[in-house]
Protein backbone atom coordinates (compact mmCIF):
# COMPACT_ATOMS: atom_id res chain seq x y z
CA UNK A 1 0.00 0.00 0.00
CA UNK A 2 1.27 3.70 -0.99
CA UNK A 3 1.41 5.91 1.23
CA UNK A 4 -0.38 9.70 0.46
CA UNK A 5 2.78 11.72 1.88
CA UNK A 6 5.29 9.35 -0.59
CA UNK A 7 3.26 9.80 -3.73
CA UNK A 8 2.81 13.71 -2.85
CA UNK A 9 6.56 13.80 -2.23
CA UNK A 10 7.30 11.83 -5.79
CA UNK A 11 5.21 13.87 -7.41
CA UNK A 12 7.25 17.24 -6.75
CA UNK A 13 10.26 15.69 -7.10
CA UNK A 14 11.50 15.51 -10.78
CA UNK A 15 12.59 12.30 -12.82
CA UNK A 16 15.92 11.71 -11.89
CA UNK A 17 16.73 14.28 -9.46
CA UNK A 18 19.76 13.55 -6.51
CA UNK A 19 18.08 13.27 -4.10
CA UNK A 20 19.34 12.84 0.07
CA UNK A 21 16.78 11.63 2.54
CA UNK A 22 17.92 12.31 6.03
CA UNK A 23 16.20 9.92 8.29
CA UNK A 24 15.51 7.45 5.91
CA UNK A 25 14.26 4.44 8.20
CA UNK A 26 13.99 1.49 6.69
CA UNK A 27 14.25 2.89 2.79
CA UNK A 28 10.54 2.98 2.26
CA UNK A 29 10.69 6.64 0.63
CA UNK A 30 13.72 5.75 -1.08
CA UNK A 31 12.91 2.74 -2.64
CA UNK A 32 9.32 4.20 -4.21
CA UNK A 33 10.95 7.29 -5.47
CA UNK A 34 13.79 5.30 -7.11
CA UNK A 35 11.02 3.06 -8.97
CA UNK A 36 8.86 5.98 -10.03
CA UNK A 37 10.84 9.08 -10.66
CA UNK A 38 14.24 6.84 -11.14
CA UNK A 39 16.42 9.19 -8.52
CA UNK A 40 19.94 8.74 -7.52
CA UNK A 41 19.14 8.96 -3.95
CA UNK A 42 20.91 8.39 -0.61
CA UNK A 43 19.92 8.40 3.30
CA UNK A 44 21.37 8.90 6.24
CA UNK A 45 20.15 6.69 9.28
CA UNK A 46 21.07 6.34 12.93
CA UNK A 47 19.77 2.63 13.47
CA UNK A 48 21.64 -0.03 12.45
CA UNK A 49 18.67 -2.33 12.02
CA UNK A 50 16.76 0.10 9.37
CA UNK A 51 20.61 0.25 7.56
CA UNK A 52 20.65 -3.06 6.96
CA UNK A 53 16.98 -3.08 5.59
CA UNK A 54 18.30 0.04 3.25
CA UNK A 55 21.17 -2.32 1.63
CA UNK A 56 18.83 -5.96 1.79
CA UNK A 57 16.94 -3.93 -0.61
CA UNK A 58 19.15 -2.12 -2.71
CA UNK A 59 18.90 1.58 -1.27
CA UNK A 60 22.19 2.94 -0.52
CA UNK A 61 22.23 4.30 2.60
CA UNK A 62 25.22 5.32 5.51
CA UNK A 63 24.86 4.95 9.03
CA UNK A 64 25.14 8.37 10.76
CA UNK A 65 24.32 11.01 12.95
CA UNK A 66 22.33 13.64 10.89
CA UNK A 67 23.00 15.81 13.89
CA UNK A 68 26.73 15.71 13.23
CA UNK A 69 25.82 17.97 10.12
CA UNK A 70 26.50 17.32 6.32
CA UNK A 71 29.74 18.71 6.08
CA UNK A 72 31.34 16.36 3.64
CA UNK A 73 28.39 17.62 0.95
CA UNK A 74 29.36 20.81 -0.89
CA UNK A 75 26.55 23.43 -1.82
CA UNK A 76 23.43 22.63 -3.49
CA UNK A 77 24.70 19.61 -4.07
CA UNK A 78 21.36 17.24 -3.97
CA UNK A 79 18.31 18.48 -6.06
CA UNK A 80 16.28 17.51 -3.06
CA UNK A 81 16.99 16.99 0.43
CA UNK A 82 13.87 15.55 2.48
CA UNK A 83 13.38 15.02 5.76
CA UNK A 84 9.95 12.95 6.10
CA UNK A 85 8.94 12.48 9.54
CA UNK A 86 12.20 12.95 10.91
CA UNK A 87 12.73 16.88 11.33
CA UNK A 88 11.04 16.89 14.94
CA UNK A 89 13.62 13.97 16.35
CA UNK A 90 16.42 16.70 15.19
CA UNK A 91 18.55 18.24 17.99
CA UNK A 92 19.80 21.16 16.68
CA UNK A 93 17.11 21.85 14.43
CA UNK A 94 18.90 25.57 13.36
CA UNK A 95 22.45 23.30 12.53
CA UNK A 96 20.50 20.65 10.78
CA UNK A 97 18.00 22.19 8.57
CA UNK A 98 20.69 25.20 8.04
CA UNK A 99 22.62 22.71 6.42
CA UNK A 100 19.77 20.72 4.24
CA UNK A 101 19.09 23.98 2.87
CA UNK A 102 22.96 24.47 2.25
CA UNK A 103 23.53 21.10 0.29
CA UNK A 104 19.75 20.91 -1.14
CA UNK A 105 18.88 22.99 -3.71
CA UNK A 106 15.05 21.93 -2.00
CA UNK A 107 14.11 21.28 1.54
CA UNK A 108 11.20 18.74 1.66
CA UNK A 109 9.73 19.03 5.15
CA UNK A 110 7.27 16.21 6.27
CA UNK A 111 6.22 16.77 9.80
CA UNK A 112 2.97 16.06 11.88
CA UNK A 113 0.87 19.01 13.11
CA UNK A 114 0.77 19.04 16.71
CA UNK A 115 -2.12 21.49 17.18
CA UNK A 116 -4.46 19.82 14.81
CA UNK A 117 -8.63 19.61 15.51
CA UNK A 118 -8.37 16.36 17.53
CA UNK A 119 -5.42 17.50 19.61
CA UNK A 120 -6.74 20.56 20.60
CA UNK A 121 -9.87 18.66 21.69
CA UNK A 122 -8.21 16.35 23.51
CA UNK A 123 -5.65 18.84 25.15
CA UNK A 124 -8.99 21.42 25.82
CA UNK A 125 -11.54 19.20 26.93
CA UNK A 126 -9.23 15.92 28.65
CA UNK A 127 -6.12 18.39 29.85
CA UNK A 128 -4.17 15.81 28.51
CA UNK A 129 -1.09 15.81 26.61
CA UNK A 130 -2.82 14.65 23.33
CA UNK A 131 -2.64 11.05 21.53
CA UNK A 132 -4.21 10.66 18.48
CA UNK A 133 -3.44 8.19 15.29
CA UNK A 134 -0.56 10.80 13.53
CA UNK A 135 0.55 11.78 17.05
CA UNK A 136 0.96 7.91 19.08
CA UNK A 137 3.06 8.72 21.13
CA UNK A 138 2.80 9.09 24.88
CA UNK A 139 4.88 12.04 26.61
CA UNK A 140 6.95 8.94 28.21
CA UNK A 141 7.71 7.24 24.93
CA UNK A 142 8.17 9.96 22.23
CA UNK A 143 11.23 9.77 19.91
CA UNK A 144 9.72 13.60 19.03
CA UNK A 145 11.72 16.61 20.45
CA UNK A 146 9.78 19.20 18.77
CA UNK A 147 6.52 19.72 18.94
CA UNK A 148 5.13 22.34 16.12
CA UNK A 149 2.19 23.31 14.23
CA UNK A 150 2.52 23.97 10.92
CA UNK A 151 1.40 27.96 11.61
CA UNK A 152 4.66 27.44 13.84
CA UNK A 153 6.61 26.07 11.35
CA UNK A 154 5.30 28.97 8.68
CA UNK A 155 6.88 31.63 11.04
CA UNK A 156 9.82 29.82 12.03
CA UNK A 157 11.01 30.15 8.11
CA UNK A 158 9.67 33.77 7.83
CA UNK A 159 11.98 34.30 10.62
CA UNK A 160 15.34 32.37 9.09
CA UNK A 161 14.43 33.49 5.65
CA UNK A 162 13.59 30.26 4.42
CA UNK A 163 10.90 30.50 1.41
CA UNK A 164 8.47 28.16 1.45
CA UNK A 165 7.41 27.43 -2.48
CA UNK A 166 5.14 24.86 -2.04
CA UNK A 167 2.75 23.29 0.90
CA UNK A 168 0.51 20.27 0.90
CA UNK A 169 -1.51 19.14 3.84
CA UNK A 170 -3.05 15.68 5.09
CA UNK A 171 -5.37 14.33 7.02
CA UNK A 172 -6.26 10.37 7.58
CA UNK A 173 -4.96 9.55 4.06
CA UNK A 174 -6.21 12.26 2.37
CA UNK A 175 -5.58 15.93 1.28
CA UNK A 176 -6.85 18.82 3.27
CA UNK A 177 -6.98 22.41 1.71
CA UNK A 178 -9.05 24.40 4.15
CA UNK A 179 -7.58 25.85 7.21
CA UNK A 180 -4.55 23.42 7.57
CA UNK A 181 -3.41 24.50 10.78
CA UNK A 182 -6.72 23.01 12.41
CA UNK A 183 -7.67 20.62 10.27
CA UNK A 184 -4.23 18.92 8.84
CA UNK A 185 -2.58 15.84 10.90
CA UNK A 186 0.60 16.35 8.37
CA UNK A 187 2.11 18.76 5.98
CA UNK A 188 4.55 18.70 3.44
CA UNK A 189 6.54 21.73 2.79
CA UNK A 190 8.95 22.48 -0.39
CA UNK A 191 11.26 24.77 0.95
CA UNK A 192 14.52 26.75 -0.21
CA UNK A 193 17.50 29.34 0.74
CA UNK A 194 19.65 30.83 -2.05
CA UNK B 1 30.85 -26.06 -15.16
CA UNK B 2 34.12 -26.34 -12.62
CA UNK B 3 33.28 -25.79 -9.02
CA UNK B 4 36.66 -25.03 -8.30
CA UNK B 5 39.43 -24.18 -10.23
CA UNK B 6 43.45 -24.14 -8.70
CA UNK B 7 45.89 -22.41 -10.53
CA UNK B 8 49.06 -21.03 -10.83
CA UNK B 9 50.61 -18.66 -13.21
CA UNK B 10 53.97 -17.39 -13.88
CA UNK B 11 54.43 -13.81 -14.82
CA UNK B 12 57.44 -13.32 -16.32
CA UNK B 13 57.64 -9.21 -17.36
CA UNK B 14 59.08 -7.10 -14.05
CA UNK B 15 56.99 -5.74 -11.31
CA UNK B 16 57.09 -2.10 -10.58
CA UNK B 17 57.05 -2.35 -6.93
CA UNK B 18 56.03 1.08 -5.63
CA UNK B 19 59.84 1.63 -3.44
CA UNK B 20 61.26 1.38 -7.45
CA UNK B 21 62.03 -2.32 -7.32
CA UNK B 22 61.59 -4.50 -10.22
CA UNK B 23 60.91 -7.98 -8.80
CA UNK B 24 60.75 -10.90 -11.58
CA UNK B 25 59.48 -13.24 -12.28
CA UNK B 26 56.47 -13.55 -10.03
CA UNK B 27 54.20 -16.26 -9.79
CA UNK B 28 50.82 -16.08 -8.71
CA UNK B 29 48.69 -18.88 -6.82
CA UNK B 30 44.78 -18.61 -7.47
CA UNK B 31 41.61 -20.47 -7.32
CA UNK B 32 38.17 -19.88 -9.05
CA UNK B 33 34.74 -20.90 -8.28
CA UNK B 34 31.72 -20.35 -10.49
CA UNK B 35 31.85 -19.92 -14.26
CA UNK B 36 32.69 -16.74 -16.44
CA UNK B 37 30.00 -15.47 -18.27
CA UNK B 38 30.35 -14.99 -22.24
CA UNK B 39 30.81 -11.22 -21.50
CA UNK B 40 33.09 -11.63 -19.18
CA UNK B 41 31.29 -8.82 -16.99
CA UNK B 42 30.29 -11.07 -13.66
CA UNK B 43 33.86 -11.64 -12.16
CA UNK B 44 34.64 -10.79 -8.07
CA UNK B 45 37.85 -10.89 -6.95
CA UNK B 46 38.17 -11.82 -3.19
CA UNK B 47 41.27 -10.08 -1.47
CA UNK B 48 42.31 -12.15 1.52
CA UNK B 49 43.41 -10.78 4.97
CA UNK B 50 46.70 -11.37 6.76
CA UNK B 51 46.98 -14.42 6.74
CA UNK B 52 44.94 -15.82 4.65
CA UNK B 53 45.35 -17.64 1.15
CA UNK B 54 43.80 -18.41 -2.11
CA UNK B 55 41.54 -20.87 -1.06
CA UNK B 56 38.36 -18.66 0.07
CA UNK B 57 35.98 -21.49 -0.78
CA UNK B 58 35.61 -25.11 -1.34
CA UNK B 59 32.27 -24.19 -3.44
CA UNK B 60 30.71 -27.70 -2.40
CA UNK B 61 33.52 -29.31 -4.25
CA UNK B 62 33.87 -32.99 -2.41
CA UNK B 63 37.17 -33.99 -0.61
CA UNK B 64 37.95 -30.24 -0.27
CA UNK B 65 38.49 -28.54 2.71
CA UNK B 66 36.49 -25.10 3.71
CA UNK B 67 37.79 -22.31 2.73
CA UNK B 68 38.55 -18.76 5.11
CA UNK B 69 35.32 -17.07 3.42
CA UNK B 70 33.65 -20.74 3.06
CA UNK B 71 30.07 -19.41 4.33
CA UNK B 72 30.23 -16.21 2.08
CA UNK B 73 31.38 -17.81 -1.11
CA UNK B 74 29.38 -21.06 -2.76
CA UNK B 75 25.87 -21.57 -4.79
CA UNK B 76 23.48 -19.17 -3.29
CA UNK B 77 25.75 -17.55 -1.03
CA UNK B 78 26.72 -13.95 -0.70
CA UNK B 79 29.35 -14.27 -3.50
CA UNK B 80 26.80 -16.87 -5.41
CA UNK B 81 28.78 -18.97 -7.76
CA UNK B 82 25.87 -19.68 -9.70
CA UNK B 83 26.09 -16.19 -10.33
CA UNK B 84 29.48 -14.89 -10.54
CA UNK B 85 32.90 -16.27 -11.24
CA UNK B 86 34.53 -15.72 -8.28
CA UNK B 87 38.09 -15.62 -7.81
CA UNK B 88 40.68 -15.42 -5.45
CA UNK B 89 44.50 -15.07 -5.25
CA UNK B 90 47.50 -15.21 -2.54
CA UNK B 91 48.53 -11.85 -2.06
CA UNK B 92 52.41 -11.17 -3.44
CA UNK B 93 54.77 -11.24 -0.03
CA UNK B 94 52.44 -14.42 1.41
CA UNK B 95 53.79 -17.89 1.53
CA UNK B 96 50.87 -19.43 0.40
CA UNK B 97 51.89 -20.46 -3.41
CA UNK B 98 52.26 -16.58 -4.38
CA UNK B 99 56.29 -14.96 -4.59
CA UNK B 100 57.14 -14.45 -1.40
CA UNK B 101 59.98 -13.91 0.91
CA UNK B 102 60.02 -17.73 1.24
CA UNK B 103 59.75 -18.46 -2.93
CA UNK B 104 63.27 -19.21 -4.38
CA UNK B 105 65.30 -16.44 -6.09
CA UNK B 106 66.11 -17.06 -9.68
CA UNK B 107 69.26 -15.03 -9.27
CA UNK B 108 70.68 -17.32 -6.49
CA UNK B 109 68.68 -20.53 -6.50
CA UNK B 110 67.87 -20.03 -2.76
CA UNK B 111 64.77 -18.79 -0.87
CA UNK B 112 65.18 -15.11 -1.26
CA UNK B 113 64.58 -14.06 2.97
CA UNK B 114 65.52 -10.82 3.62
CA UNK B 115 66.85 -10.11 -0.25
CA UNK B 116 63.04 -10.36 -0.81
CA UNK B 117 61.74 -6.44 -1.21
CA UNK B 118 59.74 -4.69 0.76
CA UNK B 119 56.31 -4.79 -0.58
CA UNK B 120 53.24 -2.33 -0.20
CA UNK B 121 49.49 -3.06 -0.13
CA UNK B 122 49.57 -1.29 -3.93
CA UNK B 123 52.15 -3.63 -5.24
CA UNK B 124 49.60 -6.70 -4.13
CA UNK B 125 47.06 -4.89 -6.07
CA UNK B 126 49.44 -4.32 -8.85
CA UNK B 127 49.88 -8.15 -9.00
CA UNK B 128 45.88 -8.79 -8.77
CA UNK B 129 45.28 -6.14 -11.83
CA UNK B 130 48.12 -8.66 -13.45
CA UNK B 131 45.83 -11.50 -12.69
CA UNK B 132 42.86 -9.75 -14.21
CA UNK B 133 44.15 -9.23 -17.22
CA UNK B 134 45.15 -12.37 -18.00
CA UNK B 135 42.15 -13.94 -16.97
CA UNK B 136 40.68 -11.47 -19.92
CA UNK B 137 38.41 -9.59 -17.50
CA UNK B 138 38.34 -5.69 -18.07
CA UNK B 139 35.86 -5.06 -15.49
CA UNK B 140 35.54 -6.63 -12.15
CA UNK B 141 31.82 -6.69 -11.52
CA UNK B 142 33.19 -6.20 -7.50
CA UNK B 143 36.55 -6.53 -5.33
CA UNK B 144 35.93 -7.34 -1.65
CA UNK B 145 37.79 -7.90 1.31
CA UNK B 146 38.41 -7.57 4.97
CA UNK B 147 41.31 -6.50 6.79
CA UNK B 148 44.45 -6.53 4.59
CA UNK B 149 41.98 -7.58 1.83
CA UNK B 150 39.72 -4.36 2.92
CA UNK B 151 42.60 -2.18 2.11
CA UNK B 152 43.08 -4.04 -1.16
CA UNK B 153 39.66 -3.63 -1.62
CA UNK B 154 39.82 0.12 -1.09
CA UNK B 155 43.29 0.46 -3.30
CA UNK B 156 41.54 -1.05 -6.20
CA UNK B 157 38.92 1.75 -7.46
CA UNK B 158 41.75 4.16 -6.46
CA UNK B 159 44.61 2.42 -8.66
CA UNK B 160 42.29 1.43 -11.30
CA UNK B 161 38.99 3.22 -11.61
CA UNK B 162 38.27 1.53 -15.01
CA UNK B 163 38.58 -1.42 -13.87
CA UNK B 164 36.24 -2.02 -11.15
CA UNK B 165 32.43 -1.23 -10.70
CA UNK B 166 32.04 -1.91 -7.22
CA UNK B 167 34.02 -2.31 -3.89
CA UNK B 168 33.36 -3.86 -0.82
CA UNK B 169 36.12 -2.76 2.33
CA UNK B 170 35.35 -4.44 5.60
CA UNK B 171 37.02 -3.95 8.70
CA UNK B 172 39.63 -1.84 7.04
CA UNK B 173 41.60 1.78 6.76
CA UNK B 174 42.72 4.07 5.06
CA UNK B 175 45.86 4.68 7.14
CA UNK B 176 47.57 2.40 9.66
CA UNK B 177 47.46 4.29 12.96
CA UNK B 178 50.53 4.38 15.56
CA UNK B 179 48.80 2.15 17.82
CA UNK B 180 47.92 -0.55 14.74
CA UNK B 181 52.16 -0.36 13.90
CA UNK B 182 52.90 -0.85 17.28
CA UNK B 183 50.84 -4.01 17.55
CA UNK B 184 52.75 -5.31 14.85
CA UNK B 185 55.92 -3.75 16.04
CA UNK B 186 55.56 -6.02 18.57
CA UNK B 187 55.22 -9.63 16.23
CA UNK B 188 58.30 -8.15 13.86
CA UNK B 189 60.67 -8.02 17.56
CA UNK B 190 59.55 -11.19 18.60
CA UNK B 191 59.95 -13.13 15.56
CA UNK B 192 63.26 -11.83 14.78
CA UNK B 193 64.47 -11.90 18.63
CA UNK B 194 64.06 -15.60 18.40
CA UNK B 195 67.91 -17.29 17.64
CA UNK B 196 66.57 -19.42 14.83
CA UNK B 197 65.05 -16.41 12.91
CA UNK B 198 68.44 -16.01 11.75
CA UNK B 199 68.24 -12.66 10.24
CA UNK B 200 65.84 -14.35 7.77
CA UNK B 201 68.21 -17.07 6.77
CA UNK B 202 66.67 -20.34 8.10
CA UNK B 203 65.33 -22.09 5.03
CA UNK B 204 66.35 -25.58 5.32
CA UNK B 205 66.88 -25.24 8.97
CA UNK B 206 65.18 -25.13 12.05
CA UNK B 207 62.03 -22.36 11.58
CA UNK B 208 62.03 -19.46 14.37
CA UNK B 209 58.88 -21.19 15.80
CA UNK B 210 58.93 -19.62 19.68
CA UNK B 211 58.81 -16.17 18.17
CA UNK B 212 56.53 -16.51 15.44
CA UNK B 213 54.37 -18.45 17.70
CA UNK B 214 54.39 -15.19 19.97
CA UNK B 215 53.93 -12.69 17.23
CA UNK B 216 50.45 -14.93 16.43
CA UNK B 217 49.58 -14.69 20.56
CA UNK B 218 49.48 -10.76 20.14
CA UNK B 219 48.09 -10.72 16.63
CA UNK B 220 45.32 -13.02 18.66
CA UNK B 221 44.69 -10.59 21.32
CA UNK B 222 44.02 -7.95 18.91
CA UNK B 223 41.47 -9.60 16.53
CA UNK B 224 39.07 -10.38 19.72
CA UNK B 225 37.26 -8.20 21.32
CA UNK B 226 37.41 -8.38 25.82
CA UNK B 227 33.83 -9.40 25.92
CA UNK B 228 33.97 -12.11 22.92
CA UNK B 229 37.16 -13.71 25.51
CA UNK B 230 35.39 -12.75 28.41
CA UNK B 231 32.93 -15.35 27.12
CA UNK B 232 34.72 -17.39 25.37
CA UNK B 233 37.77 -17.87 28.31
CA UNK B 234 36.45 -15.59 31.50
CA UNK B 235 38.59 -16.95 34.33
CA UNK B 236 38.27 -20.78 33.56
CA UNK B 237 41.37 -22.83 34.11
CA UNK B 238 42.63 -25.05 32.25
CA UNK B 239 42.74 -29.09 33.38
CA UNK B 240 42.75 -27.98 36.92
CA UNK B 241 40.43 -27.06 39.57
CA UNK B 242 42.55 -24.65 41.20
CA UNK B 243 45.13 -22.31 40.75
CA UNK B 244 48.46 -23.58 40.76
CA UNK B 245 51.01 -21.53 42.16
CA UNK B 246 53.41 -22.12 39.09
CA UNK B 247 53.97 -20.41 35.60
CA UNK B 248 52.64 -23.50 33.77
CA UNK B 249 49.22 -22.79 32.58
CA UNK B 250 46.39 -22.38 34.51
CA UNK B 251 43.98 -19.88 32.34
CA UNK B 252 41.82 -21.47 29.56
CA UNK B 253 42.99 -17.92 27.75
CA UNK B 254 46.44 -18.93 27.87
CA UNK B 255 46.52 -22.46 26.77
CA UNK B 256 43.80 -21.06 23.60
CA UNK B 257 46.93 -18.55 22.67
CA UNK B 258 49.50 -21.20 22.98
CA UNK B 259 47.71 -23.48 20.73
CA UNK B 260 46.79 -20.65 18.28
CA UNK B 261 50.43 -19.93 18.48
CA UNK B 262 52.05 -23.36 17.67
CA UNK B 263 49.76 -24.82 15.22
CA UNK B 264 50.15 -20.98 13.38
CA UNK B 265 53.97 -21.75 12.76
CA UNK B 266 53.31 -24.98 10.85
CA UNK B 267 51.74 -23.18 8.23
CA UNK B 268 53.14 -20.05 8.22
CA UNK B 269 56.06 -18.42 6.86
CA UNK B 270 58.12 -16.30 9.24
CA UNK B 271 59.51 -13.58 6.95
CA UNK B 272 56.12 -13.55 5.15
CA UNK B 273 54.75 -12.23 8.77
CA UNK B 274 57.40 -9.48 8.81
CA UNK B 275 57.00 -8.48 4.89
CA UNK B 276 52.97 -8.16 5.38
CA UNK B 277 53.00 -6.86 8.61
CA UNK B 278 55.72 -3.98 7.05
CA UNK B 279 52.90 -3.56 4.00
CA UNK B 280 50.19 -3.05 6.46
CA UNK B 281 52.12 -0.51 8.60
CA UNK B 282 53.29 1.05 5.43
CA UNK B 283 49.78 1.69 4.21
CA UNK B 284 48.43 5.83 3.87
CA UNK B 285 46.70 6.81 0.98
CA UNK B 286 47.45 10.11 2.18
CA UNK B 287 51.09 9.71 1.97
CA UNK B 288 51.43 11.66 5.29
CA UNK B 289 50.08 15.11 3.90
CA UNK B 290 47.45 14.83 1.04
CA UNK B 291 43.75 15.38 2.07
CA UNK B 292 42.11 11.68 1.64
CA UNK B 293 39.37 13.64 0.10
CA UNK B 294 41.68 14.16 -2.91
CA UNK B 295 43.45 10.70 -3.15
CA UNK B 296 39.77 9.48 -3.68
CA UNK B 297 38.52 12.05 -6.09
CA UNK B 298 39.24 9.53 -8.99
CA UNK B 299 36.91 6.48 -7.13
CA UNK B 300 33.63 5.74 -9.97
CA UNK B 301 33.22 2.51 -8.36
CA UNK B 302 30.02 2.12 -6.14
CA UNK B 303 31.75 1.61 -2.60
CA UNK B 304 30.82 -0.56 0.40
CA UNK B 305 31.88 -0.05 4.17
CA UNK B 306 31.31 -1.94 6.61
CA UNK B 307 32.76 -1.81 10.06
CA UNK B 308 32.10 -3.41 13.49
CA UNK B 309 31.20 -1.94 16.76
CA UNK B 310 33.62 -4.23 19.08
CA UNK B 311 36.84 -4.17 16.42
CA UNK B 312 39.21 -2.10 18.69
CA UNK B 313 41.63 -3.10 15.84
CA UNK B 314 40.26 -0.69 13.14
CA UNK B 315 37.62 1.47 15.06
CA UNK B 316 34.81 2.23 13.63
CA UNK B 317 35.99 6.38 12.98
CA UNK B 318 38.74 4.77 10.22
CA UNK B 319 35.64 3.60 8.06
CA UNK B 320 33.69 7.06 8.95
CA UNK B 321 36.39 9.04 8.30
CA UNK B 322 36.54 7.31 4.72
CA UNK B 323 32.94 7.36 3.82
CA UNK B 324 33.03 11.08 4.55
CA UNK B 325 35.66 11.57 1.98
CA UNK B 326 34.14 9.37 -0.59
CA UNK B 327 30.71 11.50 0.07
CA UNK B 328 32.77 14.58 -0.11
CA UNK B 329 33.43 13.29 -3.78
CA UNK B 330 29.97 12.68 -5.42
CA UNK B 331 31.11 8.94 -4.97
CA UNK B 332 28.06 6.37 -4.48
CA UNK B 333 28.93 5.13 -0.82
CA UNK B 334 26.74 2.40 1.20
CA UNK B 335 28.12 2.35 4.92
CA UNK B 336 27.01 0.70 7.91
CA UNK B 337 28.63 -0.29 11.43
CA UNK B 338 27.37 -3.92 12.23
CA UNK B 339 26.78 -4.62 16.27
CA UNK B 340 28.51 -7.52 17.37
CA UNK B 341 31.11 -8.89 19.95
CA UNK B 342 33.38 -10.31 18.46
CA UNK B 343 35.96 -7.69 17.70
CA UNK B 344 37.53 -7.73 14.70
CA UNK B 345 37.40 -11.20 13.75
CA UNK B 346 33.31 -10.12 12.75
CA UNK B 347 34.34 -10.22 8.95
CA UNK B 348 35.04 -14.26 9.45
CA UNK B 349 32.55 -14.84 12.10
CA UNK B 350 29.49 -12.81 11.51
CA UNK B 351 27.79 -14.50 8.72
CA UNK B 352 24.04 -13.82 8.89
CA UNK B 353 24.53 -9.46 8.60
CA UNK B 354 27.21 -9.63 5.89
CA UNK B 355 25.26 -11.73 3.61
CA UNK B 356 21.99 -9.54 4.06
CA UNK B 357 23.98 -6.79 2.85
CA UNK B 358 26.35 -8.09 0.58
CA UNK B 359 24.07 -10.49 -1.35
CA UNK B 360 21.48 -7.52 -2.39
CA UNK B 361 24.29 -5.09 -3.08
CA UNK B 362 25.65 -7.09 -5.78
CA UNK B 363 22.32 -7.34 -7.38
CA UNK B 364 21.77 -3.48 -7.32
CA UNK B 365 25.08 -2.98 -8.77
CA UNK B 366 24.76 -5.37 -11.10
CA UNK B 367 21.11 -4.22 -12.13
CA UNK B 368 22.39 -0.66 -12.12
CA UNK B 369 25.03 -1.26 -14.84
CA UNK B 370 22.26 -2.04 -17.34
Amino acid sequence: MIRLDHEIIAGIIEPGARVLDLGCGNGDLLAFLKEQKGVRGTGIEIDEEEVLRCLERGVAVTQGNINDGLGVYGDKRFDYVIFNESLQQVLKIDKVLGEALRVGRHVIVGIPNFCHLGARLQLFFRGRVPVTKSLPFHWYDTPNLRFLSLKDFRSFCAKKGISIERARYLTAGKEVVLAPNLLAEEAIFVIRKD
Amino acid sequence: MAVIDKKQIVFQEPLLLKSGIFLSPVTVAYETYGTLNPDRSNAVLITHAFTGDAHASSNGASGEKPGWWEEMIGSGKAFDTDKYFVICSNTLGSCKGTTGPSSVDSSTGKPFGLAFPVITIQDMVALEKRLIDHLGIRKLLCVAGGSMGGMQALVWPIMFPESVLSSIVIAACHRHSAQQIAFHEVGRQAVMADPEWMEGDYYGKAVPKRGLAIARMVGHITYMSEASMEQKFGRKLVEKDALGYSFAKDFEVEGYLQYRGMSFVDRFDANSYLYLTKAMDYFDLTDGDRKLSDVVSGVRADMLIISFTSDWLYPSYQSQSLVRALQANDVDVSYVEMKTDYGHDAFLVEFDDQTRVIKNYLVRVERERK
